[in-house]
Formats: structure tokens, C-alpha cells, sequence
């Protein structure tokens, strides 16, 4: 069973669809012995850092979350906030990776938010089993993770190499949204339900 | 690098796409989730679904198909048509639809593109802006052009620049800059007027009206600076062909997605 981390931030019914075009069984939930008996845990997330991060502690999700063991992805909002501290709002996070989540800069002639497709480089990861390099997936986010020993693919946005995947050990988090990204997107999901 | 992305726009009314439609290969063309699915193989970036039911009584159906949407549809889509309030547009969002774009209600009630940014992030909302040219907002040597609603037929009084900028304050993430001059006419994209407004604002502009050949896309890309460009009817009637039209675009140094038919297993 794949358990998608209830809480408030948006996209959880688009991860939910993409997991049902997959035919994978998915529960949505915020019961701690439910994410923890799951075989793989998805935490997905659009919106605020600090409000998500409140939303969590309140909830005692934190810690669940540090201490789970099976395969865990976070996606976009989730995965920035797996890293130790975030720009936006100056909001401590989760710390699952050794990183501080920063603002792209201005005034580089790219627009912010970094929204569209985009190509990913550079990963040497399962979860990016059989996708080309250069394979473009789709990304919306004002906030990056920098480049730091965690990371296992690149992108490239307003003069600024960030990390658009994180890992370490059962953890892993992407940028961009694999269940918004075509068949490239359904590959890293399938990837990911692949791991053990 | 960022890709400049195509966007094929289908009419909606009472749950069914109009615009008679030629698909061959499709079961039923009529069908906006079977549509959708095929021009999301096609290699298209990102859709957007138009309701134009005329009668409040059916706008469920658009609801209901937007979740149909949703279960099928692998790429970002924005739905927009008859949005007056708030929840209307918490409805669609729940419903799986990732943007959703505003534009009558917007210019009766500016405000609510505050509400909708502040509710539920700017990077769903689309303000669409319907423009004509109006010698009347001439500034020494540049084309002044004024602000429509209600489909093009009625005018605002706004001049379209300020309005472009005022959206943009409020907290609207991207622009869907229409002209009606140009709509319809297959003779290209109105150029000039989406450069302008995207050197005011520092928010992604999709251009649409007016395609009819692949220069143009070329054109608003290269010269309008566009982020996105919207079609219809040269799609549906297979005028053009996205894969075609990626290609040709990637020839003439524009950055495209190119999808692979399936990554390598």
C-alpha cells in the first residue's frame, strides 16, 4: 500500500490520479501507524512553507515523518520541506537533507516563478532508471534547494544550478512534478514504487 | 532551458467540446477528456478547457468533467469560463484542474485576484485579458488598445498596459492576452501588443488569437517575447500539428519540449 501524507497543501488529488492511472492503491492519510506500516509513503505539497510547517508539528507529523523507513518522495513543497531551513518565512523544516531552501534571485530577466518544462541533468539515482538526460518535466516553484552532497539531479534556472532531486538514505524529493510530467513523470513514479 | 510551450484551448459547453472538430482517429471527438488525451500524446505543454455553457443550471457538468480531466490527463491544465466568485474556482481546483483563469469578473471586481492569489497561490491564477485597438489610447507613436469583456463585445474603458500591470500587482501569476482584432483571423498573432505588455509585467504572458501558419508561432515567440502561445481551431482541424510544429519551432532556435513517445525501459 502507498500512503500519500495528508496535510494541508494542495496537489494531493493529482498525486492520487496519477498513482490510480499507474493501478497502484493509494490511501491518503495523516494516521501515523497507517504511514508508517505503508510500503511507500508520498508527501506531496503546493504552497507555503511556514503554514505547512505549522499545520505539521501541530499534527506531531514531524517527527513521524524523520523517522520513517520505507521509500519516502517528496514532492515539490514536500521536498523543500524534508530540508533543514527555508527562506520563505525563515521556516525551520523537517532536515531529512542538509540543505537551506532559498529564493531564486531577481532581476536575471527570468520570471518568478520558475513555471514550465524544464530539463533535468546529471542523476545517478533508481528513481531515474531509463529517463533520458535532458528529459524535460514540468516545474512550478519561486524556492530551490541548492546544489549539496544530496543531490542526485540538476536544473538550471535564473543563472542558478539547484538541485531538482534530493536523497538521502530512504528519502528522496523532487522539484518538479512527476505526476504533472507526461510519461517521463510516470516513469519516475513507477521508478519510485519500484524501490525497496 | 525553460521551454516556450503550446497550448491548445477547448471550448466546453454542457460537458461537450464544440467547434466541430475532425478527428478521425478519435472515437468521439466530442468528448473534451478524449481530446485532451490525444493532444496531451501529441506533445502539447499544457490545455485549457473554456466552459461556455450558457446556463448556470449545467455548469455542473463542467465540474463533473473537469474531474474526468484530472483522472486521465498527465500535463497541467488551467479551466476558466463564467468564474464569479471564490468558491467557484475552490470547486475546480478540488475538482484537479492546476490553474484556473479569470477575466469578466476580474474587471467588474478586481479584487478577487487578490483573494484567489492570497487562498490559493498566484501560480493558479490566469488573468485572460480580451483586447481591441483603440486609437483612443494612443500614446505619441505606440498603438493604444483597450481592455474587453463579455467575449469581446463590450468595452471597458481600460487601457490595456495599466491593466496588464494592475493584475500583475494583485497577485494574478500569468497572463492570457487575447486579441480580438486578431482572433479568427489566421494572419498572426498581434505581436506588438504582447511584447509590450510582457516588458510591463514580470509575469509569464501566453498570447493567443490569431494563428494560422507555423511563422507565426515563430513570430510571437522570437519578436513577442511570449512565455506560451494558445490556439484552437488550427488545431482541432489539424491545420497544424503540434509535433510538426515542435519540430519546425526547435529548426528556427526556439526551445521546445520534444516528448519521447515512451522513455526507454
Amino acid at each position: 500500500m502507498v500512503a500519500i501524507v495528508k496535510y494541508n497543501a494542495g496537489n494531493i488529488r493529482s498525486v492520487l490520479c496519477a498513482l490510480r492511472r499507474l493501478d497502484v492503491d493509494a490511501t491518503v492519510t495523516d494516521d501515523p501507524s497507517a504511514l508508517r506500516s505503508a510500503d511507500h509513503v508520498i508527501f506531496p505539497g503546493v504552497g507555503e512553507a511556514s503554514t505547512a510547517m505549522s499545520y505539521l508539528r501541530a499534527a506531531g507529523l514531524d517527527t513521524v515523518l524523520t523517522d520513517l523507513t520505507q521509500p519516502f518522495l517528496g514532492i515539490c513543497l514536500g521536498m523543500q520541506l524534508m530540508c533543514a531551513f527555508s527562506e520563505e518565512h525563515d521556516t525551520p523544516c523537517l532536515g531529512m537533507f542538509d540543505a537551506s531552501v532559498r529564493r531564486f534571485p531577481s532581476g536575471t530577466g527570468d520570471k518568478i516563478p520558475h513555471m514550465g518544462w524544464n530539463t533535468i541533468s546529471g542523476f545517478d539515482d533508481p528513481l531515474f532508471a531509463g529517463i533520458a538526460r535532458e528529459s524535460y518535466v514540468y516545474f512550478v516553484h519561486s524556492y530551490y534547494a541548492p546544489l549539496c552532497a544530496g543531490t542526485i539531479a540538476t536544473c538550471t534556472y535564473a543563472d542558478t544550478s539547484f538541485s531538482c532531486a534530493l536523497r538521502k538514505d530512504n528519502f528522496r524529493g523532487v522539484q518538479f512534478h512527476p505526476e504533472k510530467s507526461g510519461p517521463v513523470g510516470e516513469r519516475i513514479l513507477r521508478n519510485f514504487l519500484a524501490i525497496r | 532551458m525553460l521551454a516556450k510551450r503550446i497550448i491548445p484551448c477547448l471550448d466546453v459547453r454542457d460537458g461537450r467540446t464544440v467547434k466541430g472538430v475532425n478527428f478521425v482517429n478519435l472515437r468521439d471527438a466530442g468528448d473534451a477528456v478524449e481530446l485532451a488525451a490525444f493532444y496531451s500524446r501529441q506533445g502539447a505543454d499544457e490545455l485549457t478547457f473554456l466552459d461556455i455553457t450558457a446556463t448556470v443550471e449545467n455548469r455542473g457538468t463542467f465540474c463533473d468533467l473537469v474531474r474526468r480531466i484530472a483522472d486521465r490527463i498527465d500535463i497541467p491544465f488551467t479551466v476558466g469560463g463564467g468564474i464569479r466568485s471564490v468558491s467557484d474556482v475552490g470547486r475546480l481546483l478540488d475538482a484537479g484542474a492546476d490553474k484556473i483563469s479569470i477575466n469578466s469578473e476580474a474587471v467588474k471586481n478586481p479584487s478577487i485576484i487578490g483573494d484567489l492569489a492570497l487562498q490559493f497561490g498566484s501560480q493558479c491564477v490566469v488573468c485572460a485579458i480580451d483586447a481591441r485597438r483603440n486609437p483612443d489610447f494612443d500614446t505619441d507613436g505606440t498603438e493604444g488598445w483597450e481592455v474587453y469583456v463579455h467575449g469581446g463585445r463590450t468595452p471597458t474603458g481600460i487601457e490595456v498596459v495599466s491593466w496588464a500591470k494592475h493584475v500583475a500587482d494583485l497577485g494574478a501569476g500569468e497572463l492570457l492576452v487575447t486579441s480580438m482584432d486578431h482572433d479568427g483571423t489566421k494572419n498572426g498573432f498581434a505581436v506588438d501588443l504582447t511584447r509590450r505588455i510582457g516588458d510591463s509585467v514580470d509575469i509569464p504572458i501566453i498570447a493567443s488569437g490569431g494563428a494560422g501558419s507555423m511563422e507565426h508561432f515563430t513570430d510571437v515567440f522570437d519578436r513577442g517575447k511570449a512565455d506560451a502561445a494558445l490556439a484552437a481551431s488550427i488545431f482541432h482541424f489539424h491545420q497544424i500539428d503540434i509535433p510538426e510544429l515542435k519540430i519546425f519551432l526547435r529548426n528556427h532556435g526556439i526551445t521546445v519540449r520534444i516528448p519521447q513517445e515512451t522513455p526507454e525501459e
